[in-house]
């Protein structure tokens, strides 16, 4: 029966909704096109493993920055444009500590500070890596964590809450102004050059067999999945089992009814930037360190896929978000099998839109705690 | 306090059109003069105004077509730059000479004449409009802001693409040209439009004659620049009354309800879908018509000239004009064009003609290590070399000022009524009626 359930269920779609009908039918196409590729040996296992490795890490950065956003989105009720430049300045504050620790005394100290502005001081060149420095990582990963929550709530202070009764709109573009400032002044003091963080050499890397092929894990990769799992625990824990975690979730839910309840609601906004703020300066630590190199608009470009990230997930889940996140970062980076390699990201916002047209709330709504 | 009207007092009470004309009165003084005082040489001067006026009019039309998306009907588009692009690509793929005229060229096109691909542009743009409007208006103002993004990065990267930098269309070889764009590789817009209006012989020699009296060597670029931008003008004053007429129309009425209130538009039996689809249309057209007038001057485009920054440009110039008032969106794509789009530029160009450009230093630590010893030298330089960026995170800091201090804007606290008859404007009663304050 639940055969003939389900055949009927689609049948309705079918008639019902033809443009989610179509939706459906091509992602269906899409997956029997992959196994006969994969069956007939047009698709490398190899491939497509390395693939969803690389789409995993990529979504683990998004949906570690995008928890951040989703928290802000969700309480503040509004879409933070500068969040991407977070991330940018976390990556550009933690690694400037990186790089002292790693090459004091030896190099310019100026050249030091501002991440190498010019080629002469690279991360490769001053042996950066997790295995060979992994002090310097360690430290520049917690800086950047803490310069980015001090850069959210400073910015939230003189900017966000002086419109805290404004409507979302309002804020958004309020955001968009932070973003430009945010992005050209990191530009204006670190040089707007593109920059190698890290090499080969600090950066071990095991080929594990897969069916017909190999798949590449670098120490890297290894220190991504170990922090982001470790810090999503922790937040997931902390949203779980404290007040605060339920604070939050009062707040989000209805805001005045929150304060009438005798939420302290100035004091949650507060925490959800600490939070939010923390994880994004993570993650753009991790990002850096993940992609090895690093430029003033990193954070930018990948805003919009932690904004997909985030409404696929529905906004105000922080499972949402790091499901949401995997789900973009894997779609990314598969999607070269089918689409030439310009329009991964493309296809990735083409997914977004998808989603936001036939399920706005979110493709896990219903089920966000937090 | 009474009785002395204040400063702001003054300009709530002033017309419209005489605030506009205060402004860029003010803004043209300020560039002349300064450049007189500097000893700018008459080429760079009249070159500098010449630019000026170019942007004044491509940010005053760009904020008029969006001020019909935002401040008449409520569409939070940010994908202006989308349909730029579309407009500027579909001319340039038409009116390209083909490969078998000039094969000199990378990419060919199918040499249709200007106005054609021009006309086909501003088509294109449009229908783009409808097919991004068709599912994005059911959504949330945020949502939609998200939507029309993220368009815009899509559409960006398929012009970026390389495996659509060629292909055959009709049997004519042609395509988007990838990362190196494509170059207009036809007559620049005056050289066209003098010829095609049979006045080409008059035209250079009134250029000649122009260089003779003030003594300008090479004279044509600088006039070519000028005039272009005087017809632009003329764009923008067409584009005015167009959103003028609009706005007065039942059809504008119905917009400004949406934007009040769609559920009570609807309930008035307004079918709002339709009425905010073709606003968005007629947008998206007018945006596409202001990427053909801009990147046709510049001779050619490229998929990175088309990026997010530029809507936001536009977003600015409509918050700081006011949104909801045409005549704000004109005085604000001036004051935005002037003051923080070419401001800079030209001031850059006015110091280092007084004092020379000097030896900027490479990193902010060089700029910065100087201040110790008192020497702010260096980091002028610096500031100067980088204005830029800096530039930028100006336009960043007016936007969050202007949204904290004036969120309506110069002029937008007199966005229009939807009703057609002025309610403030109510006859007195004598009899005991109430006596207005």
């Amino acid at each position: 029966m639940g055969v003939r359930d389900t055949v009927n269920r689609g049948r309705i779609v079918a008639i019902e909704r033809p443009d989610v009908f179509l939706v459906w039918v091509l992602g269906a196409a899409l997956v029997v096109d992959l196994l006969w590729g994969l069956a007939t040996g047009g698709i490398a296992f190899s491939t497509l493993a390395s693939n969803v490795w690389d789409g995993i890490m990529r979504g683990l950065v998004i949906g570690l920055a995008g928890i951040g956003l989703s928290m802000t989105y969700s309480i503040l009720n509004f879409a933070n444009f500068a969040h991407g430049d977070y991330i940018t300045a976390g990556a550009f504050a933690g690694w400037s500590v990186t790089y002292l620790i790693t090459g004091f005394g030896e190099y310019d100290l100026g050249a030091l500070v501002l991440v190498g502005p010019k080629s002469n001081v690279t991360g490769t060149i001053i042996g950066i890596g997790v295995v060979s420095t992994p002090l310097a990582v360690l430290a520049g990963l917690l800086v950047a964590g803490a310069a980015t929550i001090a850069l959210a709530l400073l910015v939230d202070r003189y900017v966000y809450r002086p419109l805290r009764d404004e409507g979302g709109i309002t804020l958004l573009i309020t955001s968009i102004g932070v973003a430009f400032a945010l992005r050209y002044l990191i530009a204006f003091v670190f040089d707007s050059s593109t920059r190698t963080t890290a090499g080969t050499t600090g950066n071990p890397a095991v080929r594990l067999n897969f069916v017909d092929g190999t798949v590449r894990v670098s120490s890297h990769d290894v220190t991504l999945v170990v922090v982001s799992v470790g810090l999503m625990l922790g937040v997931h824990y902390l949203l779980q089992r404290t007040k605060l975690g339920k604070a939050m979730r009062a707040m989000a839910d209805n805001e005045d009814l929150a304060r009438v309840t005798g939420i302290p609601t100035e004091r949650v906004v507060r925490s959800t930037w600490i939070i939010g703020g923390g994880l994004t300066g993570f993650a753009g630590f991790m990002l850096v360190l993940w992609k090895e190199t690093i430029r003033f608009n990193d954070g930018w470009l990948l805003l919009l896929l932690i904004f997909a990230a985030v409404i696929m997930g529905g906004i105000g889940s922080i499972y949402g978000a790091i499901a949401g996140g995997l789900i973009i970062g894997i779609v990314a980076s598969t999607s070269v099998i089918w689409v030439p390699s310009g329009l991964t990201e493309a296809t990735a916002f083409l997914v977004m839109i998808l989603v936001l047209l036939f399920r706005p709330e979110g493709i896990f709504s219903g089920r966000s705690t937090a | 306090m009474s009785g002395e009207p204040s400063v702001t007092d003054k300009f709530e009470t002033t017309p419209d059109w005489q605030i506009v004309a205060v402004v860029m009165g003010i803004i043209y003084l300020a560039y002349i003069v300064s450049g007189f005082l500097i000893g700018f040489p008459l080429r760079g001067q009249i070159n500098a105004i010449g630019n000026l006026t170019f942007y004044v009019a491509v940010f005053a039309m760009l904020s008029l077509a969006l001020n019909l998306h935002w401040g008449y009907t409520g569409l939070f588009n940010i994908g202006v730059v989308a349909f730029m692009a579309i407009g500027v690509y579909t001319m340039a793929v038409l009116v390209k000479q083909p490969l078998s005229q000039d094969p000199t060229a990378q990419i060919g096109g199918l040499g249709l004449p200007i106005p054609v691909g021009m006309a086909a542009g501003v088509v294109v743009a449009t229908v783009f409009g409808l097919i991004v409007s068709l599912p994005a208006l059911r959504l949330r103002a945020d949502y939609l802001a998200i939507v029309t993004i993220a368009f815009s990065e899509i559409m960006r990267f398929t012009f970026l693409e390389t495996s659509i930098k060629t292909f055959t269309l009709f049997g004519t070889e042609t395509g988007l040209g990838g990362g190196s764009g494509l170059v207009f590789n036809v007559p620049a817009p005056i050289d066209w439009l003098t010829s095609a209006l049979y006045v080409r012989g008059p035209y250079l020699d009134f250029v000649g004659w122009f260089g003779t009296t003030l003594g300008i060597g090479n004279p044509k670029a600088v006039v070519d620049n000028l005039v272009y931008s005087i017809i632009l003008v003329l764009v923008v004053v067409a584009f005015y009354w167009l959103l003028q007429r609009i706005g007065r129309s039942p059809f504008g009425r119905v917009l400004k309800a949406i934007r009040e209130d769609e559920d009570v538009a609807r309930a008035l039996g307004k079918d709002t879908d339709w009425f905010k689809m073709q606003s968005f249309m007629v947008g998206c057209g007018l945006m596409g018509l202001v990427g053909v007038l801009w990147m046709y001057d510049q001779g050619a485009i490229n998929p990175n000239n088309f990026r997010p920054r530029l809507t936001f440009y536009a977003w600015i110039a409509l918050i700081i004009g006011g949104a909801g008032s045409n005549t704000g969106s004109v005085l604000g794509g001036a004051i935005f064009a002037a003051l923080l789009f070419q401001g800079p530029v030209y001031a850059k160009n006015l110091v280092t003609t007084a004092v020379g450009s000097g030896s900027a230093p490479q990193t902010f630590a060089g700029a910065v290590a100087p201040l110790g010893n008192l020497d702010p030298g260096p980091f002028a330089y610096y500031v100067l070399g980088n204005i830029n960026q800096l530039q930028i995170v100006f336009m960043g800091v007016v936007l969050i000022w202007l949204m904290h201090n004036r969120p309506e804007g110069l002029l937008g606290h007199r966005s229009e009524e939807a009703a057609a008859v002025d309610l403030t404007d109510r006859p007195v009663v004598s009899d005991g009626g109430e006596v207005d304050e």
